[in-house]
């Protein structure tokens, strides 16, 4: 159960915690509007102060926010080198063929680390706040619109919410299969590129053919407490947009609008480059 | 009235597969029936039959005197909850909570009501205290506690275990069995226990022994226990205290056959004590 943190919730109780998913859901969306706007370091820097506090007040210990990185750890590098090598500019380091290191070019490169970790922790952030029941219940009550077209949004809803429920067990099963096979001696680590891609079919077989079993008693399961697509079911846990919400959506709405309005204006403001 | 009845029934997989042969069987209400077999003997197949999610080839099946079918199976199931194997695989939500509310929900029922039927199920099986843990992070026997309070919530007269402790270690096994002898005498549940250890069996009012799909035995626990020879050639192992019983015996220490170790060490103690004399 090492790697399970990113998509998992934290269980604490908190403000934001306790914010109604739907707003949180756009607040996310917005946010992420906001980051990609900035244009620099002083727009990124506003949008991680808007963060920070998003943490604080959800009392999500700082280094588990950040252990999200290390699911996209191997993203984060690849465009990292990439576009440190790949970009010229006006101050050249060092070039060799199409390579090419410029000053330029690392600060992008370094833009879009930054960029990407952001992303990353903000995202993090909604599934470590909002149980996946609540979430999903959020998501359904975002897209009722879309069942005017007949999009069967409830059924959809419960699909993602087991879906979620499952991530912990294929990979407490994925660590399993890891370790039997290594106990049958087989080859899992080490090697170049190839060998390592290969090593993944003696792990992936199994847990595709054990996710079907599990699939089909998990229905089963569902089955047996009388669940039924086509029929309306209660809601135990009801979203409600209480004063807290209201507060919520005045201070996450006022700082993201700032954060976005200084990311628009930020080239009129006198900022040292 | 019947909680369960099953009158002539079969049903195969396969062709000639036969998973239940032309087989009778009822359950009294109030009562706690334990269903012993080896693998493949079709004790799982009795379950899901019992609750529609199978449906028999030949033969009728009645729940609580409605007969299990298809314009049925709603009522049917709303009364007949089985709870399954492996613990990871009935959860439908992440949190306690959320999953014992997922029947209740699937029912209709109104908020204030699943409310309280939740406080019921987890009181029940003792979990109240876990209301908002993240299920992964339970132990197997209190996943399965859970799982027991989500067919619970529904509320059901009969609740199926097939072979819910089966993945358990022996602690968690205790912590189920007790849970479902509490169900039984406090709830007045009617219990079908399907497993393979025979000592879990110990605690029904009576045993059935299946296997290739037929009631080879039936009678108390203790009644089956005695018949070890017979137990053994449908690959049932004596529980410990049955082994031992036999072990005495056979070393000239003329014990009858109990369940009860008080009532074995007072036998012993009585042997010993007019053998000395």
């Amino acid at each position: 159960m090492k790697d399970v943190s990113f998509g998992q919730y934290y269980p604490v109780k908190s403000f934001v915690h306790n914010m109604d998913p739907r707003l949180k859901l756009l607040f996310l969306i917005a946010y992420i509007v906001a980051i990609f706007l900035a244009r620099n370091f002083y727009g990124l820097a506003a949008c991680l102060v808007v963060l920070l506090l998003a943490i604080a007040f959800s009392r999500v210990p700082i280094l588990k926010v950040l252990r999200a990185i290390r699911g996209v750890l191997f993203l984060v590098l690849f465009t990292a080198v990439i576009n440190a090598f790949f970009r010229t500019g006006e101050t050249v380091y060092w070039q060799y063929g199409i390579l090419c290191v410029s000053k330029e070019g690392i600060v992008f490169s370094a833009f879009l680390v930054c960029r990407l970790i952001l992303l990353v922790t903000c995202s993090s952030m909604l599934t470590y706040t909002t149980t996946p029941v609540s979430l999903t219940d959020g998501i359904e009550s975002l897209l009722k619109p879309l069942t005017w077209i007949k999009i069967p949004v409830h059924i959809l809803a419960d699909v993602m919410s087991i879906a979620l429920r499952m991530i912990p067990v294929l990979m407490e099963e994925t660590e399993r299969i890891r370790s039997a096979q290594k106990a049958r001696g087989g080859d899992i680590e080490g090697g170049g590129l190839i060998k390592k891609i290969r090593a993944v079919v003696p792990i992936l077989v199994p847990l595709i053919l054990s996710a079907f079993r599990r699939a089909d008693e998990l229905g089963d399961a569902m089955d047996a407490r009388c669940y039924m697509a086509s029929k309306k079911r209660t809601k135990y846990k009801k979203l409600r947009f209480t004063w807290r919400d209201l507060i919520g959506f005045f201070v996450g709405a006022a700082l993201i609008t700032g954060v976005v309005l200084f990311n628009v204006y930020e080239a009129f403001l006198w900022l040292p480059v | 009235m019947k909680a369960l009845e099953f009158r002539n029934v079969s049903f195969s997989y396969g062709k000639d597969a036969f998973a239940i042969r032309n087989l009778n069987f009822s359950v009294e209400e109030g009562e706690f029936v334990a269903v012993l077999g080896h693998n493949g003997s079709g004790k799982s197949t009795l379950a899901r039959l019992s609750d529609g999610l199978l449906e028999a080839d030949g033969g009728e099946i009645f729940a609580l005197g409605m007969p299990v079918e298809q314009k049925n199976l709603y009522e049917v199931r709303k009364n007949v909850g089985i709870v399954f194997q492996n613990p990871d695989n009935q959860a439908v939500a992440s949190i306690v909570e959320d999953d014992v509310a997922f029947g209740a929900e699937n029912v209709g029922l109104p908020r204030e009501e699943i409310g309280k039927r939740i406080d019921f199920a987890l009181k029940a099986v003792g979990m109240e205290t876990h209301r908002h843990a993240t299920i992964s992070r339970l132990s197997g026997g209190q996943k399965q506690r859970v799982a027991i309070a989500g067919v619970l919530a529904l509320k059901p007269k009969v609740m199926i275990l097939d072979e819910s402790t089966a993945m358990l270690d022996p602690r968690g096994r205790r912590e189920i069995t007790d849970v479902v002898l509490r169900l039984n005498k406090e709830e007045h549940i009617t219990v079908v226990l399907i497993t393979h250890f025979l000592e879990e069996a110990l605690l029904a009012d009576r045993a059935v022994v299946m296997n290739k799909g037929e009631i080879v035995m039936e009678g108390t626990p203790a009644d089956i226990f005695s018949r070890h020879e017979e137990l053994l050639t449908y690959n049932l192992a004596l529980p410990r205290i049955g082994q031992i019983c036999k072990g005495l015996r056979e070393g000239g220490i003329p014990v009858g056959d109990t369940l009860d170790v008080e009532k074995l060490a007072e036998e012993i103690a009585q042997c010993v004590s007019s053998r000395s004399i």
